[in-house]
């Protein structure tokens, strides 16, 4: 996964609540069993003519030319509800978004960022409309700085809000980490507790059954 | 484990065809292997056919490849699959229980947001994504932040004509789809304990639309009766201690949560979505608020201060892991015997499992489908979501017994309205959308 320390981009906002992963990547767009070839699909419902077709619907923020280069979302309540399918934060991420501003997110989306490089920043509504506000007046101007060891986002007018994040979220993030890879570290542990629950839980395990 | 996180032990995993394949060929393709595949099951119902004589062959482009796929990994890694043509087939959240696989105190994941379903029987059940489910795979663990902790309370008793969907939808109407904020949340109060197993089900099934984590209900003698005897579960000397075990589970009645919502089981009504996300439900005698936003209105084609009740629709659906168990189909049934669709309204029962459809046809269930009008299906997930396959005609608005009413969920310009199966069957009949209490009267 690529680190994720600081980013300076250009933020595009979407301020509806409960943007949906169906609506992030629609689930006639997930063509193929792999993780790639979604960019195409990101927002297709919104982001195209008419359903199926990629000719660009005009009023669409990230059509327009602006905004063309956004590498940051903004959205509202409850961003990424709706499935499960990481599908939707593979898609962002391929596009070449690394962060989202929302007021909250749906929790399977926000781990799903945190596993691909993408930061969700948590503000609260008063500085969602604030930096959204600037944005809408001149997105290159305005260009948006997060610091993800600081927890911090800033505009280049100097106002700067705190997000939160967990520890650990934080540090998958700022180094990239295989969260696999770190966990097969403790198997010894792992394998410890299991001769142990099978104790007191035997019919967990399965064994003998059908 | 630093900052907090904890380290969890993942007791039972669950994939799909739908996102199976992903990660489990991104796990072999890192050179990992399955920790322990007698815990991983894996089953056919989101892109596999419902027609009757399905087989691999599928109306999504491209999917039969998700299918064939599915089936070589979850083969290669020697977990249990339930095919298509199994006759343990169906959706996972009905299947998992119907077999005892999901159990009280246990964990179990799966990459699908409903998996919150099984809470029901008093585990800790949650979504993820896929590359939390190859971590679950390989480790058998999974890092898991705590989680705030709710308790939502329907005190109380409900009015008869009141169902779980019902329940659930006013919880979602009344505080919002992001009102869960990643909690775990208990469901409590006599309206719960009162419910049986399958009504729990469809209670627990939409906390991930309430934006919680965890959506789940204290085991009680309830939960052991259901699970007795049911192939995955304990038997014998085992089944007693698991019992023993369970009994002590249930949390103190005085025990302290995050946050606590109460609601009075008696102001519930029928309840039907006029918008695009499950908050914007109503009472069946409501109208779409005065205040609602122009978007949703103008997808459904709806204006505002207008009543729901009366407004035609085009289709109905009885199915999803919702609303697809033999209760659900055996009260649809209730109102359909002896009743005809209205004319022109397409209309679709999917029972929930292979199980649940040979159940259902032994006490003659399917005839009154068929004899109302309504298709019948094999079992899957079917229309609940569009993947590129199978839709209601373009721009059809539709009563349906599932879970989400997104723009397109059922397909591009498909008006979706949910409700309970019951009054998506008495809707059915009318051609418009109905309260179901008027049939039962
Ligand atoms: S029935 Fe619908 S909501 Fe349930 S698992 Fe299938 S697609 Fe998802």
């Amino acid at each position: 996964m690529t680190p994720l320390v600081t980013h300076d981009g250009i933020a595009a906002p979407l301020l509806r609540d409960n943007i949906d992963t169906d609506a992030i990547i629609p689930s006639r767009e997930m063509k193929t069993t792999g993780k790639t070839g979604l960019a195409a699909g990101l927002f297709a419902g919104w982001r195209y003519a008419s359903a199926g077709s990629r000719e660009p619907n005009r009023d669409f923020v990230l059509n327009q030319p602006r905004f063309a280069d956004a590498t940051i979302l903004i959205g509202g309540a409850n961003f990424g509800c709706g499935s499960s399918r990481e599908h939707a934060v593979w898609a962002l991420a391929e596009y070449g978004i690394r962060a989202v501003i929302a007021t909250g997110f749906a929790p399977i989306f926000f781990g799903n960022c945190i596993r691909n490089g993408i930061v969700p920043v948590v503000l609260d509504p008063g500085a969602v409309a604030d930096i959204a506000a600037a944005v809408a007046v001149d997105p290159e101007a305005n260009r948006i700085h997060i610091d993800v060891p600081a927890r911090t986002i800033a505009l280049r007018d100097g106002r700067v809000w705190a997000f939160p994040l967990e520890e650990e979220a934080q540090a998958m993030l700022v180094e990239g980490l295989d969260a696999i890879d770190l966990t097969l570290k403790l198997d010894g542990a792992i394998a410890a507790f299991h001769a142990r629950d099978r104790e007191t839980r035997p019919w967990i395990y399965l064994e003998g059954q059908k | 484990m630093p900052g907090g996180a904890a380290l969890i032990a993942i007791d039972r995993i669950f994939l799909h065809e739908r996102t199976g394949a992903a990660a489990l060929n991104s796990l072999a393709a890192a050179g990992r292997a399955v920790r322990d595949p007698a815990r991983i099951f894996c089953v056919m119902d989101h892109i596999v056919d419902t027609r009757p004589g399905r087989d691999d062959r599928t109306l999504m482009p491209g999917g039969q490849a998700f299918i064939t796929e599915t089936r070589a990994a979850a083969k290669a890694a020697g977990l249990t699959l339930f095919d298509v043509t199994d006759p343990d087939q169906g959706i996972v959240h009905v299947v998992s229980p119907e077999l005892g696989i999901v159990l009280p105190g246990a964990t179990l994941i799966a990459p699908d947001s409903h998996t919150c379903t099984q809470g029901a029987l008093g585990a800790l059940a949650w979504g993820i994504g896929s590359s939390e489910a190859e971590h679950a795979m390989a480790t058998g663990t999974l890092r898991v932040a705590h989680p705030g902790t709710m308790r939502v309370t329907f005190a109380g008793a409900l009015v008869p004509g009141v169902t779980p969907k019902d329940m659930i939808l006013t919880l979602i109407a009344r505080h919002g789809a992001g009102g869960g904020k990643g909690h775990a949340i208990e469901f409590a109060g006599e309206a719960v304990t009162a419910l049986d197993m399958e009504a729990r089900m469809t209670l627990c099934n939409m906390a991930t639309e309430f934006a919680a984590m965890i959506g789940m209900i204290a085991p009680d003698e309830t939960v052991f009766a259901w699970l007795k005897g049911r192939r995955y579960a304990p038997n014998g000397a085992q089944w007693d201690a698991a019992v023993t075990h369970w009994r002590a589970l249930a949390g103190d009645p005085g025990a302290a949560f995050d946050a606590e919502i109460t609601i009075d089981a008696a102001t519930i009504e029928p309840m039907i979505s006029w918008g695009t996300s499950p908050e914007h439900s109503i009472g069946i005698s409501g109208a779409v608020p005065a205040d609602a936003p122009e978007r949703p209105c103008a997808y459904m084609g709806l204006e505002r201060g207008q009543p729901l009740a009366g407004l035609p629709i085009d289709a109905a659906f009885i199915g999803s892991c919702t609303n697809s168990r033999l209760s659900d189909l055996r009260r649809a049934a209730a109102l359909l015997e002896r009743r005809r669709v209205a004319h022109g309204i397409k209309a679709l029962c999917v029972p929930g499992s292979s199980a649940v459809k040979r159940a259902a046809e032994a006490e003659g269930l399917d005839r009154i489908f068929v004899e109302a009008g309504f298709e019948w299906r094999e079992s899957g997930c079917s229309m609940c979501f569009y993947a590129g396959g199978e839709s209601f005609a373009p721009g059809s608005r539709v009563i349906s017994s599932t879970n989400r009413n997104f723009e397109g969920r059922q397909g591009p310009g498909i008006r979706t309205h949910i409700a309970s199966p019951e009054m998506v069957a008495a809707s059915a009949i009318a051609g418009c959308i109905a309260d179901p209490r008027e049939l039962m009267r």
